[in-house]
């Protein structure tokens, strides 16, 4: 992906092109084998957060662990089968066990106002983006 | 054994019977474990996204149909910029094995999972047989 036909010039203006149109024809393709891992992933982009939501159905509070490390926002928990005495089951196609994924935000954000709350089965987590790594206007002095 | 009748295929758009006419939106058979006691029968039914007033759930006879609504998760402001799952409606429909006793089922909604009891017929109950000796 990053070979350079621009060896002279020391960088290549194509390799982050590149790598976007690669990312953007995933984006757009759908849903992507790694859809399959639990739990699905949906991030929304604003101005100065970004929203990480998703879809964990049966997993409580108390079953879950968020940590951010950076611009990494892990998810760690474990689905729990219910415990029943004489139960004869008939259908099982819940999935169980412990569960962990990690996604890179598109900027690092402010560990101190992060908000997360559960609803329905869906987890929303809010990220406020750093105020230091905010775009910033740069005024220009007249001469 | 319930048996499943299957009316929808995963991920196809189509409307939802329910007053007004909605636009086209997937429709998703949710995962659903199902086990029996010697009083109930038991399913649980993974929805995330619905609501408690986004649920409909229909006996007749012995087809019980489950479906779910899930409430429009659009965030003002923000753009999607990925995605692993999409917003639609569940459906489902089983046949079940037993009679049941409406008047007596009941259904909970939590963290996304619907639970529902449906407490075997007194009919449908596995009784005990007494031998006598002849």
């Amino acid at each position: 992906m990053a070979l350079s036909e621009f060896p002279r010039l020391g960088f290549d203006p194509f390799v982050e092109l590149r790598r976007m149109q690669s990312e953007m024809s995933r984006l757009f393709s759908g849903f992507t084998p790694a859809a399959r891992d639990f739990p699905p992933i949906n991030i929304w982009l604003g101005d100065t957060s970004v929203v990480v939501t998703s879809e964990v159905p049966g997993v409580t509070r108390d079953d879950v662990t968020i940590s951010l490390q950076e611009d990494v926002l892990t998810l760690e928990g474990a689905r729990r089968p219910r415990q029943e005495q004489d139960a004869n089951w008939q259908r099982r196609e819940r999935a169980y066990g412990t569960f962990s994924r990690a996604v890179q935000l598109p900027f690092r954000v402010d560990p101190d106002k992060v908000q997360a709350h559960f609803d329905n089965g869906i987890l929303e987590i809010e990220l406020q983006r750093l105020e230091a790594d905010r775009p910033k206007k740069i005024e220009i002095r007249a001469g | 054994m319930p048996q499943e009748v299957r009316t929808v295929d995963q991920q196809v758009p189509q409307t939802v019977e329910r007053g007004q006419r909605a636009a086209p939106r997937p429709v998703f058979l949710p995962p659903a474990d199902i086990y029996e006691t010697r009083d109930n029968i038991v399913v649980l039914a993974e929805m995330p996204g619905v609501a408690l007033d986004g649920v409909d759930i229909t006996l007749e006879r012995r087809v019980l149909t489950i479906r779910g609504r899930s409430a429009a998760n659009e965030h003002a402001g923000y753009q999607r910029v990925y995605n692993e799952y999409a917003d639609g409606d569940y459906e489902r429909v089983f046949t079940l094995s037993e009679n049941i006793d409406r008047d007596r089922i009941e259904a909970t909604l939590k963290d996304g999972v619907l639970n529902l009891v449906l407490p075997k017929a007194e009919s449908a109950r596995a009784r005990k047989i007494e031998l006598k000796s002849g």
